[in-house]
């Protein structure tokens, strides 16, 4: 039970058990994004509103196991009020740290950190970075309608 | 049976510690498969039916050899044995052929929402092509198909039932012959997917007298990449090919072919031949074991799996009265995936998910559940393990807060 003790870490239970920035805003200014998981029952939906370059704002919702629902609050809470460049760099790190691969910013990562152990379960890999994937098709298509 | 010594006739299971709970998604293999296959790549791996040679001759009296042991393992005629990719694509065949050449706007379809989607989405699209009404027959409280809840669904214009033999969620058997008795009292067709029922327990497709019915190999001990559609012999005759090819006419023409006998004018192409061989030597296998055997077996394992589940608290059973060796249940308040990677931990090896089977859930009210499933490689250790590993589980849940 070690390695899951590692993977289930007080963090992540806190942000499952009480998630932060959650339930859907009914706004056109938010973009939204659902990424689904079919073989597990994973649904996320996550929305963005960037202002001036800085994601002022994140919800999330949807069902899923702890890993999947709680890295949509840790995302919402770390990416809230970073540029879209630093938020874009923070998804890649977080996505190659649970790769297993060298990865920087390990401070400015924070709570996200918690989901270093996922790295030791290759099957959870896609619970743990759904919300991340979702959230940068948010800001993929935000960038896409200012370049138009 | 001795679960024990069968262990050691499979590779897999004697390299490492491994309680493999997973069989009702795909069976290990045991290795005589392996070398049956092997033995057609090393000796004569050609093409058949084509070739004027030894070795291509050799190769297509192993491959029809191979439909005549699977037509006898479910007591058909050797005609009325159709290779496929799958149970998946025996089932589509069914829809694609008959369906197609029979339906017609009004008639409907009579189906379960024990279904495995290769079962139920053929026949759902099919209905909606040809403006036929597909009918849900419903289930009872343990979420079970009757001849009662079947009575009252068919109707003048019922054409077909399309029901599973085996559900694959919650291991109950449909009881077929009272059914399909009333079926051919009215005239009305029978698909059944046995994708769970010919690996786990004896079936003669003769005194079932169903219509069509659909399996896998690589389930049952055998390869993937091939199954098998029975269907009756004048049914096949009068049906039109889906695929046309190589291999499946008498004769060509310019602006039409005469195409070949049953089974192989739905054979087209060059066929699964060392699955073929395969998966006749998997069937030997299990003869020699004897179904009834392997039934009782898996059923016993499930039974001894559900009386140490109820023994823990805060475990959910969906199918406490399971017929078969398969076991469905979730730790409550805590995401099948979450428990999935416990089991992992532990080496033991399920099914997290909706099993390919959303409209069981629905039925349930669960988004996910957990499935073990017992096979006559599984011993009573096996169950042992997997209880000492849900206990171990729900202590730990617990512990952190779920
Ligand atoms: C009841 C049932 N029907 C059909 C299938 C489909 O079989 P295959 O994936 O081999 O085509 C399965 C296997 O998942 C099954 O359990």
């Amino acid at each position: 039970m070690q390695k899951m003790e590692h993977l289930y870490r007080q963090i992540i239970m806190d942000h499952y058990k009480n998630p932060r920035h959650k339930g859907l805003k009914d706004d056109s200014s938010f973009v939204t994004h659902r990424h689904k998981n079919p073989s597990c029952g994973d649904d996320i939906t996550i929305q963005s509103r960037v202002e001036n370059g800085i994601v002022k704002e994140i919800r999330h919702d949807g069902t899923g196991c702890s890993i999947c629902c709680s890295s949509a609050s840790v995302v919402a809470d770390l990416l809230t009020n970073k540029t879209v460049d630093e938020a874009r760099s923070l998804i890649h790190n977080y996505i190659k740290m649970i790769a297993d691969q060298p990865f920087e910013q390990e401070d400015a990562l924070e709570d996200a950190l918690a989901y270093e152990g996922v790295k030791q379960f290759p099957a959870r890999i896609k619970c743990a970075t759904i919300a991340w994937k979702a959230l940068e098709a948010t800001l993929d298509e935000e960038e896409g309608e200012t370049v138009e | 049976m001795d679960a024990h010594a069968l262990k050691n006739d499979f590779t897999v299971l004697r390299n490492q510690t491994l309680t493999y709970l997973d069989t009702a998604a795909s069976s290990l293999k045991p290795d005589v498969v392996l070398e049956a296959m092997n033995a057609y790549y090393h000796n004569n791996p050609v093409n058949v039916h084509r070739g004027v040679y030894e070795m291509s001759h050799v190769a297509t009296k192993h491959y029809e050899q191979a439909r005549r042991d699977i037509a006898n393992f479910i007591n058909a005629d050797f005609e009325e044995v159709v290779f496929t990719r799958g149970a998946s694509s025996a089932l589509n065949l069914v829809a694609l052929t008959w369906g197609e050449q029979n339906l017609q706007a009004g008639d409907e379809i009579v189906t379960s929402m024990l279904e495995h989607h290769s079962h139920l989405l053929p026949w759902q699209q099919l209905a909606k092509r040809k403006k036929a009404s597909l009918v849900y027959v419903p289930l009872n409280a343990e979420g079970r198909i009757t001849e009662a809840a079947l009575k009252k669904v068919i109707t003048k214009r019922t054409k077909i039932l399309t029901l599973t033999y085996v559900s694959n969620t919650l291991g109950y058997k449909t009881p077929l012959e009272p059914i399909i008795k009333i079926a051919k009292a009215h005239g009305i067709k029978t698909s059944i997917d046995a994708a769970q029922a010919v690996p786990h327990t004896p079936v003669d497709v003769k005194k079932l007298d169903c219509d069509f019915l659909a399996f896998s190999g690589h389930k049952m001990c055998g390869p993937s990449g091939i199954g098998v559609l029975y269907a009756k012999r004048e049914l096949l005759d009068k049906l039109d090919p889906l695929e046309y090819g190589g291999d499946m006419n008498d004769r060509v023409g310019l602006y039409d072919v005469e195409v070949k006998r049953p089974p192989y004018k739905f054979e087209t192409g060059t066929p699964p031949i060392a699955e073929a061989i395969g998966l006749a030597r998997a069937v030997q296998y299990l003869s020699k074991i004897g179904l009834e055997k392997i039934a009782n077996h898996e059923h016993h394992l499930a039974t001894l799996a559900i009386a140490g589940l109820q023994s823990i608290e805060g475990v959910t059973i969906y199918n406490p009265t399971t017929d078969t060796g398969i076991v469905n249940f979730n730790f409550d308040g805590v995401h099948p995936h979450d428990a999935v990677t416990v089991f992992d931990e532990a080496s033991v090896a399920l099914r997290a998910g909706h099993h390919c089977a959303q409209l069981v859930l629905k039925f349930l009210e669960v988004s996910a559940t957990l499935r073990a499933s017992f096979y006559l490689y599984n011993t009573e250790e096996d169950v042992q393990h997997f209880i000492k590993t849900v206990a171990s589980a729900r202590r730990f849940f617990t512990k952190v807060g779920f």
